[in-house]
């Protein structure tokens, strides 16, 4: 037993200094996420409404370009309904091509086409950014340090800059963001979208639902992941224990203790 | 190897094995005579042997999905993760499986050093044991290069810049490591090709680590050579064998946890983020299990000495059989020594940590101080310890007091459970 405690103390050691590693600005802002925990799943309507968000707020700067538009009706995701995916990526145009004649084409977009992209290059992207290029959204949550956490006190941690810093045109202060300087105005307010499900959109409520979409767009197999998880730590549990009683059975021949 | 001839029972079985003794190797792993003191601490090698079959089969079907290019790299990793079926699975096994790899290697390791496990007649076998940690580190350094993140890029320039402190011919080699003049495509095939190299040299240093291993057969708690067959052993099978399959689970749930609950806690955010040769991170960091030498590595002021300096941190290793001039083995019959021992654990955690530190102020102070130490350790403490040291009365075996043995017995059988 002794040994196992040690062990721990050694493996709360690495986490600790790592977490210690962290450089935390301002302590960010806690919500209920329901991904969280053993048993962590999505909120499927707050799924819904966060690409709702997402498509009418953050898509006209930010790409999302590894998720396909079947991705929405997908399971343990959204879940929106196929014809309903079918709809939302008939909304979109994409180039296709070349034709027989050698000719591009637009046609409308099909569920295995990748989302749209806002912009035809990073160039185009810097240049109507002010220089400054709107990162793809795909993987955005475990790219920052702090994740869902870090993106939802950003998005609702803009304010005044404190007097004494001076900030440039087009630069913004948010308390949450890597040296408070953000590039990106405050990209949510009441009211912003009208959610068809009723829910009031408030700016902490569009918040919440947008991250809790970045998550599932970065991990789209965390539901399956907690499930499976569960499972394989309950089955090696129960195989340890026995394995342990077939070792005391197998030991207890010599006189010499396990 | 075996003390006694073995003879197959069936007809086939004899006319096989007198053409190919493979019935007579297996009987030699079954039999074979183990301590039968062994604490849990011995259960790693087995650990270890399984964390390098998982990372060999996980990584092969996870390059019948990747490709080793710049431009598709990342992107491939992300199908995998999508779109591969249990792609998610198989690539966070994988990343994970390298740091349980070598979070059981360093307890591995640390064993040895308090049991004294590298002395004579073992010296082969840990020097071999040294080699396998290096490449270990090799690649481990190459496949994190591999999903072509932030950290990846940083981290391959940041290390592959290291050869050029070379004297005269340090910028060649860099050019001629990288193939181009920064890192590249090249870089990433060369990288991807030797990572799927090195990984089979590991194993087969494996299979002769394990065979070195079983010509004087294991050490033990007690640090004391023992009769082979007697008492004071059980065969491997089934005895042993159980009890590394008990280990083993427990060690796979800690290892499930990660994969399944926090598989990205051990990375770095960064990662996540696809190369950009024109953006630099904030802080390029290693992965934790190369923490240490890195700290050693930026305590030197000058980058060819840095070089040295962290190089010699684990060549310095391959010698601790002769630096170590104690005649006992065991740190149970070595009061200082064991004291000795966890300041120097302290100091190698220490060391981690301050990896993972901005170089500057106190961190970097502490970083040199610690270096320092870990210097003083195998130069100084070690042979001047094993001369001056007054250590405890050995028993004469494991299970008994042999004619008036030794009267520490029992003190002895306390402490070797206490740190078993």
């Amino acid at each position: 037993m002794r040994n196992i405690i040690k062990f721990l103390i050694i493996l709360f050691f690495l986490s600790v200094s790592k977490s210690f590693a962290a450089e935390n600005t301002a302590k960010f802002l806690e919500t209920d996420w329901t991904f969280k925990g053993l048993f962590g799943k999505f909120d499927r309507a707050s799924l819904q409404r966060g690409y709702q968000v997402y498509t009418e707020v953050c898509a006209s700067c930010h790409s999302m370009k590894y998720l396909s538009y079947r991705n929405l009706s997908e399971k343990g995701g959204p879940e929106f309904s196929e014809a309903e995916a079918k709809a939302i990526a008939a909304s979109f145009e994409v180039t296709d091509g070349p034709d027989s004649t050698g000719e591009m084409f637009t046609r409308s977009a099909k569920l295995s086409d990748k989302f749209v992209m806002p912009y035809a290059n990073d160039e185009e992207a810097k240049s109507a950014n002010g220089g400054a290029y709107p990162p793809d959204m795909s993987v955005l949550v475990k790219a920052r340090k702090g994740g869902a956490d870090y993106v939802y006190s950003l998005l609702l941690g803009y304010e005044d800059p404190p007097s004494g810093i001076k900030l440039d045109d087009g630069v913004y202060y948010n308390k949450y963001m890597y040296g408070n300087k953000i590039k990106m105005p405050n990209p949510l307010s009441d009211d912003l979208v009208v959610y068809s499900d009723g829910t009031k959109a408030t700016q902490e409520q569009m918040a919440k639902d947008v991250v809790n979409f970045l998550m599932w767009s970065a991990e789209p197999h965390l539901e399956t992941r907690h499930k499976t998880g569960f499972r394989v730590i309950s089955y090696l549990i129960i195989l340890t224990i026995l394995v342990y009683f077939s070792m005391k059975k197998i030991w207890s021949r010599v006189e010499s203790k396990v | 190897m075996s003390d006694h001839e073995y003879t197959p029972s069936s007809k086939f079985g004899k006319w096989f094995n007198d053409r190919l003794p493979l019935l007579s190797l297996v009987n030699h792993l079954t039999d074979y005579p183990t301590p039968k003191n062994l604490n849990y601490w011995w259960t790693f090698g087995g650990i270890l042997t399984f964390c390098l079959i998982t990372q060999i089969v996980t990584g092969l079907v996870l390059a019948m999905h990747y490709i080793a290019h710049v431009d598709h790299a990342f992107s491939s990793v992300e199908h995998i993760m999508r779109d591969v079926n249990y792609g998610w699975l198989l690539r966070y096994v994988h990343a994970n499986g390298a740091s349980m790899f070598f979070l059981a290697v360093y307890i591995h390791i640390f064993r040895a050093l308090f049991y004294g496990s590298y002395k004579a007649p073992r010296e082969i076998i840990w020097i071999i044991g040294i080699i396998i940690y290096l490449l270990m580190m090799a690649a481990a350094f190459m496949g994190y290069v591999l999903p072509w993140g932030q950290m990846s890029f940083w981290g391959a320039t940041v290390i592959t810049n290291l050869f050029s402190a070379i004297p005269l011919v340090g910028e060649s080699i860099t050019t001629w490591l990288w193939g181009g003049y920064s890192v590249d495509n090249p870089t990433l095939t060369r990288f991807f090709t030797l990572h799927y190299l090195l990984p089979f040299l590991i194993l087969g240093l494996v299979v002769l680590h394990i065979w070195a291993l079983h010509v004087p057969g294991n050490n033990n708690p007690v640090g004391i050579d023992i009769k082979k067959p007697s008492k004071d052993t059980v065969p491997f099978h089934p005895y042993i064998v159980i009890k590394d399959a008990f280990a083993l689970l427990m060690f796979l749930i800690i290892f499930a946890m990660f994969v399944f609950y926090s598989p990205n806690v051990l990375g770095h955010a960064d990662n996540y983020i696809e190369a950009n040769p024109l953006v630099t991170p904030a802080h390029i960091v290693p992965e934790w299990y190369l923490l240490p030498f890195y700290a050693i590595l930026r305590s030197v002021p000058d980058k060819l000495m840095g070089v040295i300096a962290m190089l010699s941190a684990i060549l310095i290793l391959a010698a601790l059989p002769w630096l170590d001039t104690s005649k006992i083995r065991s740190a149970v019959f070595r009061p200082l020594y064991k004291q000795f021992y966890w300041i120097l654990v302290a100091d190698v955690l220490i060391l981690g940590y301050v990896g993972a530190m901005p170089a500057e102020g106190l961190y970097l102070l502490i970083a040199r101080i610690g270096t320092i130490y870990y210097f003083a350790h195998f130069l100084i403490i070690l042979p001047v310890l094993g001369l001056k040291e007054k250590t405890l009365p050995l028993p004469l075996s494991i299970t008994e007091p042999v004619l008036g043995g030794s009267p520490n017995l029992a003190a002895a059988r306390d402490k070797t459970e206490k740190i078993g």
